[in-house]
């Protein structure tokens, strides 16, 4: 069986020939269409539809948009902000680039329906400082938005005014987690926030109410009240709604961003046959498949997974949907759906040790776990690597890891763990044997990967 | 007395102009201290121990509350660099395609080492973390611009090109 | 005396103890309350919570009932309500209290999270306990025998931080112990308003510092010693020089104004060493001012009065009060008593008693300065309201003895009993001085005592002990730290004798007595005695003197009157 095509609803116009980033453009291929209904449906309706369509977040946790709509503390009488997660900075994903640079329309637009169905009067999109050219991409659309009346004060000719500011980040993977973020946004270190008591629904930027949404999943929530929520519903796999857009990575013949149907697509169909397999006379080895913080995926592994009726199945790595529920079911993550492909050319203590690397550098150092930890896990497998391995090392790897994961402010402390925890578990006998790999005299060609 | 403390940091009349509008987008100047620092930087090159005093008075912040963000964020630099910044990714996907060999071909054409000014002053190398741009590993920012693909070739190619723009301007 | 409000209580489960505590009450505190101790380094009451240490990991949960019918859920097992426990532990510092919260910490999760924390901070830190300033007070070397697990894991190579950075004229840092809690930073911001502190650069090479050029050279400086959980920061002046250990702990009173912040001395054969505050949720939370922390140089000052005199000459105690009896006498009626508003309660009383037998006329100086609208109050006299309510004075001091003056130019007063006040320094001219026969009781020479004719050393506030009322009409206890040089007597016995050479009836001046007599003399102070006065003070009824314009302005648990409100320094 051929593998499912690409279902492009997001990407429709990414690297489509003749398509440009500017309003023109976009308004001649049916732009803010979508927003001009927007403005003439009680806001309510639109929660709704988002709710009805299953829409879960395309930032990496996967939450339902719409139960993070309701969440939202609209009797407080304060503001209520949106801020956009444009940080994208999880490694192995490079999907929001292509919007920003290509389509910031769509994003825009997204962005004007969230915000009028929540009574958001002004919207920052945060993004990362590495893309300055998208910043000023960004700021070029909202100008020409404002000027044609999509943004701004009473847009439409509706009551309704609407702000956007785009605010760049400056180089910390950290802005991305929506605590940090909004501590950035805010002038100052981006130390996440504890939560309880800081719920950015309740007390986010300014200490106001605050919805912090993904780009992609702003820009689908254009597409959901374009077709209703009931429609999109039925893309897709129950509970794992809608398309997305899977970025691969690594040792592949083809990388590249692509979209698909959430759980249409088997890893193996993803990476044989969309991107055309493993380099010329290589085999697979390894896989991350949700960003460089999910945990891998050893190919050769199998998964036995519970049916709803009671039943069992088992898949190989080849064979899991790329669908948010069984990736987790099988240990990982759809994560923020950056797939990062090793053959078998890699040693994995050299790949986890390049993990680790930017893990340390990333660590806020607000907490103790993650602080001290991540820079120790780092300091082990760069001796391991450049010095002297010791048969234990694995061993204490992990329990490092152990005593981070869970116990930190935010998420990074699983995100900087999993790695470790699974490469660790996975190709424990790399780790005992890196002694003996290190003296090799093949390995004088070996990938420098720290 | 904004006036005062500019005339001395020396910035251009159109970085202060856009500092001021920028200011205006938050209800908290505070929120104005990155935006502030990317402008001045633009403009300067790099973030002066006088530039972090002087955005705070303008923000009315105190200067640790300035200093603590300059230093806690990589693309701020407290020194002058070379005349073109390369950032070469060091992350997995990029080193999974030899980002590391890429790194050390800039630095062995510019005889230098990351971090440091090139001798000729043209460029600082330095490894940065993942660019989102893994599809097109390695890849490297020159200023503002992203080079795809940049194998050891290729880094060469770019690195030619710069120094043959240095020499046209001498 | 008023009443505390009758809080809102709430009952929890801690450890399987249950507990009535009100509502929103602090996990870490709610188990302080049933012996259960949760170890934490960034918390700290008076300060916002950030959760950054994760030392105080609790497990939590709470009774279950089924989300349809709002009934209980029982627990077959146990025949009782379900708990629903979460599986990730949670910070204790962020917990408040709700009802039915159940919290375990005796489990082999929270074992397993306390040493994991506990050896994350020890992987950077320098182990140089022996030479630590810390050593004694150090939470990091007490918890690690607690909670650690003994033995490290950690072969790499530790971080490099800067050992020795003057942060200000007072504090020293050492980066490398620092343990990155934050609550000086927190304090400089949120308590003292000064944003000196902060973090530069990230992750584990991030670093305490100051803006360069700034300083933490604010008044209350030395807080942040106290509260550093480990010992990155250090008092210059305190480092190195004794072991905590050695040192004897005695509760006492900031005299540096009606503020009347509690705090503890810390000395050692009769040598005081430092001065820390003790704290009080209604006066000065746990915090002191530094300068509070420096007044005990008085104690070893060079003028420190040793040696009885009388015109000049060194005589003893007996003599000199005989003489001083005997000149009370012949004045008659002229004698004027100048009281010190930095007596004690005690001595106030005594000097009235004194007043009294020589019908003299009572007299106060003022020291009025600028608040600082944290803990040192406009007033810098500790005890004018003591004077007030055992009638020593009817109204509030003035800033010079201009009606003294008058009366000695006239001849109204020809003896001037001076309980440690300067009269020269009071406004008093070297003319008037010379015109009046001065019997001085006091710590310290200065003008005054060159031209007594009778001196008496008396001790310092370190060397005896009583209760001062501050500003707050609070009643607060001092106690005697270090015992007085040889050739100084407690006052409260000199004003006794005085008393009594002055022709009064024999009173005892030691303060049971005193207190016996001031249950049943003020109407105040009635069921009153030193021995039963709660650390913490006592308020009493201010209203007697609601009319008086105090001076002082706003401070830390302390708004003056409406009517002065406009009076503010
Ligand atoms: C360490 C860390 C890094 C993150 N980085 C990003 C990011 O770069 N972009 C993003 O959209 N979400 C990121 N997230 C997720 C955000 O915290 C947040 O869940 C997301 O922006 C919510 O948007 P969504 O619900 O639309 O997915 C990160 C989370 C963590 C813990
Ligand atoms: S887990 Fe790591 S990144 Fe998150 S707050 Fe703690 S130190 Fe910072
Ligand atoms: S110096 Fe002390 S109080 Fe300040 S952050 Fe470090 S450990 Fe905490
Ligand atoms: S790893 Fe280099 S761009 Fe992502
Ligand atoms: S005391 Fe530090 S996290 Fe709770």
């Amino acid at each position: 069986m051929p593998a499912p095509q690409q279902r492009r609803i997001i990407f429709k116009h990414i690297d489509a020939p003749g398509y440009t980033n500017d309003l023109a453009c976009y308004v001649r291929h049916g732009g803010y269409e979508i927003l001009k209904k927007a403005v003439t449906l009680p806001a309510a309706t639109i929660i709704d539809e988002v709710k009805k369509s299953g829409l879960r977040g395309r930032g990496g946790a996967g939450f339902p948009c719409g139960v993070k709509w309701g969440l939202v503390d609209r009797k407080s009488g304060k503001p209520i902000y949106l801020v956009v997660n444009a940080d994208e900075s999880e490694p192995g994903t490079f999907k929001d680039r292509y919007i920003i640079h290509q389509d910031p329309h769509q994003l825009l637009e997204g962005i004007m329906i969230a915000s009028f169905a929540n009574n958001v009067k002004q919207a920052y999109i945060y993004i990362r400082g590495e893309f300055p050219h998208g910043a000023r991409i960004l700021e070029q659309a909202v100008a020409e938005a404002r000027a044609a009346n999509f943004v701004g004060p009473n847009i439409l000719g509706t009551s309704y005014s609407c702000e956007i500011f785009v605010h760049r980040g400056a180089g910390a993977y950290i802005c991305g987690e929506e605590t940090g973020l909004i501590e950035s946004l805010e002038g100052k270190r981006p130390y996440p926030r504890i939560k309880p008591p800081y719920f950015p629904a309740v007390l986010g930027l300014y200490q106001c109410p605050t919805i912090v949404n993904n780009v992609e999943t702003l820009c689908h929530v254009k597409h959901i009240l374009e077709m209703g929520g009931d429609t999109y519903a039925k893309i897709g796999t129950p509970n794992n709604t809608g398309t997305r857009l899977l970025c691969v990575s690594g040792h592949v013949k083809r990388p590249g961003y692509y979209e698909f149907a959430v759980g249409e697509i088997t890893l193996g169909e993803l990476l044989n046959e969309v991107c055309g397999g493993p380099l010329p006379g290589r085999t697979f080895k390894a896989v991350i498949p949700g960003g460089s913080s999910a945990k891998i995926l050893k190919f050769g592994e199998t998964f036995t997974l519970k049916n709803k009726d009671g039943s069992s199945r088992t898949l190989t790595v080849e064979e899991i949907p790329m669908d948010f529920d069984t990736l987790a079911a099988c240990g990982t993550m759809g994560g923020s759906g950056g797939v990062i492909v090793m053959d078998d050319s890699v040693n994995m203590v050299e790949a986890l040790a390049n993990i680790n690397a930017f893990y340390a550098h990333e660590s806020c150092g607000q907490c103790t776990p993650c602080r001290e930890g991540s820079l120790w896990m780092k300091k082990i497998t760069a001796r391991m690597v450049h010095q002297q391995a010791r048969s234990e090392d694995g061993a204490l790897l992990k329990s490092v890891a152990d005593q981070i994961a869970g116990r930190t402010i935010c998420a990074f402390g699983e995100a900087c763990s999993w790695p470790t925890q699974s490469f660790v578990a996975k190709f424990g006998d790399e780790f005992k044997g890196y002694a003996e790999t290190r003296k090799e005299p093949k390995r004088a060609d070996a990938l420098e990967l720290v | 007395m904004s006036a005062a403390i500019s005339s001395s940091m020396n910035l251009k009349p159109a970085t202060l102009l856009r500092i001021d509008e920028v200011i205006t987008h938050y209800p908290v100047k505070r929120s104005a201290t990155l935006p502030l620092l990317h402008l001045i930087q633009e403009d300067v090159g790099y973030i002066s121990e006088e530039a972090i005093t002087w955005v705070a008075t303008k923000l009315e912040l105190q200067p640790i509350n300035v200093y603590e963000v300059v230093t806690f964020y990589p693309m701020f630099r407290q020194k002058p660099i070379g005349r073109r910044h390369i950032k070469v990714c060091r992350t997995l996907s990029c080193a999974l395609l030899g980002g590391y060999k890429t790194c050390e071909a800039f630095e062995h054409a510019f005889n230098t080492h990351r971090g440091e000014i090139s001798p000729d002053g043209e460029v600082t190398i330095e490894f940065v973390e993942c660019l989102a741009s893994c599809g097109t590993a390695p890849v490297v920012l020159i200023d503002d611009d992203l080079h795809e693909n940049v194998d050891v070739a290729k880094a060469k190619k770019l690195s030619d090109q710069i120094k043959s723009e240095a020499s046209q301007r001498r | 005396m008023i009443a505390p409000l009758k809080p809102d209580l709430i009952t929890v489960n801690i450890d399987g103890k249950e507990i009535a505590v009100p509502k929103g009450t602090n996990a870490i505190e709610a188990a302080r309350l049933v012996g259960v101790d949760v170890p934490y380094y960034c918390y700290h009451p008076k300060l916002s919570v950030v959760g950054n240490c994760r030392m105080c990991l609790i497990e939590i949960g709470m009774p279950a009932v089924d989300p349809a019918t709002k009934t209980p859920i029982m627990d077959p097992a146990t025949g009782k309500q379900k708990i629903n426990w979460i599986p990730r532990p949670q910070i204790g510092c962020a917990t408040n209290a709700s009802p039915g919260l159940h919290i375990r910490t005796n489990t082999a999760q929270i074992k397993d999270c306390r040493e994991g924390v506990m050896e994350f901070l020890l992987v950077n830190h320098p182990l140089d306990c022996p030479i630590c300033d810390q050593a004694g007070e150090c939470k990091l070397q007490e918890q690690s025998t607690g909670y650690g697990r003994g033995y490290s894991r950690y072969v790499e190579q530790k971080n490099f931080k800067p050992k020795r950075t003057q942060l200000g004229p007072r504090v020293m840092l050492d980066d490398e112990r620092c343990i990155l809690c934050s609550r000086c930073i927190r304090f400089c911001k949120e308590v003292v308003k000064d944003d000196v502190l902060g973090f530069i650069d990230r992750g584990s090479y991030s670093t305490l510092t100051c803006f360069p050029g700034k300083a933490l050279e604010n008044n209350y400086s030395l807080n942040t010693v106290d509260i550093c959980p480990v010992g990155a920061l250090t008092s210059t002046d305190f480092r190195f020089k004794m072991r905590v250990w050695f040192l004897k702990q005695t509760n006492s009173i900031d005299t540096e104004s009606s503020v009347g912040a509690n705090t503890v001395v810390w000395s050692r054969e009769g040598v005081i060493y430092r001065i820390t505050p003790r704290p009080n949720d209604g006066v000065n939370d746990t915090w002191m001012a530094d300068t509070g922390r420096e007044l005990f140089k008085a104690v070893r000052a060079p003028n420190r009065l040793t040696a009885v005199k009388l015109d000049g000459l060194d005589t003893s105690l007996e003599v000199a009060l005989n003489s001083a009896g005997a000149i009370l006498k012949a004045a008659g009626r002229t004698v004027a008593l100048v009281g010190s508003g930095r007596s004690s309660v005690e001595e106030h009383s005594l000097a009235r008693k004194l007043a009294e037998t020589l019908g003299a006329s009572t007299h106060m100086v003022s020291r009025i300065g600028e608040g600082d609208r944290m803990l040192i109050s406009g007033d810098r006299n500790p005890n004018v309201r003591g004077a007030l309510v055992v009638g020593l004075i009817k109204k509030l001091p003035t800033e010079k003895l201009t009606a003294l003056g008058g009366a000695i130019d006239t001849g109204a007063v020809t003896v001037v009993v001076s309980l440690g006040e300067d009269l020269h320094a009071a406004g008093l001219t070297a003319a008037q001085l010379a015109k009046v026969k001065i019997i001085y009781l006091g710590t310290h020479a200065d003008t005054t005592t060159k031209a007594a004719q009778v001196v008496v050393p008396t001790l310092t506030v370190f060397e005896k002990s009583g209760t001062l009322v501050n500003q707050q009409f609070r009643l607060q206890k001092f106690a005697k730290c270090v015992p007085g040089p040889a050739g100084a007597t407690d006052d409260l016995a000199v004003l006794a004798k005085l008393v009594v050479t002055a022709g009064g009836t024999a009173t005892l001046g030691d303060l049971p007595n005193v207190w016996a007599s001031l249950a049943t003399t003020v109407a105040g102070l009635a069921a009153i005695s030193y021995a039963t006065l709660p650390d913490t003070g006592l308020l009493l009824d201010s209203t007697p003197f609601a009319s008086l314009p105090f001076c002082e302005g706003e401070t830390f648990h302390y708004q003056p009157a409406a009517t002065t409100a406009t009076m503010k320094v």
